[in-house]
């Protein structure tokens, strides 16, 4: 069992009913493969720092895993397949990383305001 | 030959530089996060280019941590690949 963590983004073009049914998607694909699902953070409509597919903005999603490493290959396959999901990055966490993750996770907490906005239009 | 006559009154300041270090190491930090985009943007020129650890003077190691983080972000469009007026 390693940790990751995937960052991806949806086309803006979805309503936010969609975006959250993407997400359960993916959530619950990783549920089926005997993945334990440690944290997830959406960042709402965001602008892209470069158009990607002639798109300027995208829903960003963030999930953080634990889960063998058979998982990951088919479930960035079904990222491919999907046309919501416009780009993705899954990488394993490395000790330094999981630290600094569950710091980060400890501060969003105490001070709402320093998270990263989330925007409830779609 | 009048650039041979040109004196200056007092001898002119070359600024000594300061000793470089490496930010990481000396704050302890242990991981470069790829999504704070806010923070990579010290670690790179207004073009969006990343600067040289000799301008930077953050270790080898970390340097290439700084590297990977970059690369990530931009390719999750938090940073753009190339760009003028960054700062």
């Amino acid at each position: 069992m390693n940790r990751y963590e995937t960052v991806f983004i949806m086309t803006p073009v979805l309503s936010a009913d969609q975006v959250a049914e993407t997400v359960e998607k993916y959530k619950a694909y990783l549920k089926e493969n005997n993945a334990k699902i440690v944290h997830e953070e959406s960042w709402g409509l965001r602008k892209l720092a470069y158009p990607i597919q002639k798109k300027s903005t995208g829903f960003y999603q963030l999930l953080e895993f634990e889960a063998d490493a058979s998982v990951i290959l088919p479930f960035e396959t079904e990222f491919r397949r999907d046309e919501r999901i416009i780009r993705f990055l899954s990488t394993r966490m490395d000790k330094f990383h999981v630290e600094y993750a569950e710091m980060r996770r400890n501060k969003s907490k105490e001070a709402p305001k320093a998270a990263p906005a989330t925007t409830e239009e779609a | 030959m009048a650039d041979k006559n040109v004196r200056y009154l007092n001898p002119i300041s070359i600024d000594t530089q300061k000793e470089k270090y490496c930010r990481f190491k000396k704050k302890g930090i242990k991981y470069i996060d790829y999504k704070d985009a806010s923070f990579l943007l010290m670690l790179c020129n207004e073009q969006g280019k990343i600067l040289p650890r000799r301008l930077t003077g953050t270790s080898l190691k970390y340097q290439r941590k700084v590297g990977q983080a970059i690369k990530k972000a931009r390719h999750l469009a938090l940073m753009p690949y190339v760009a003028d007026n960054l700062r």
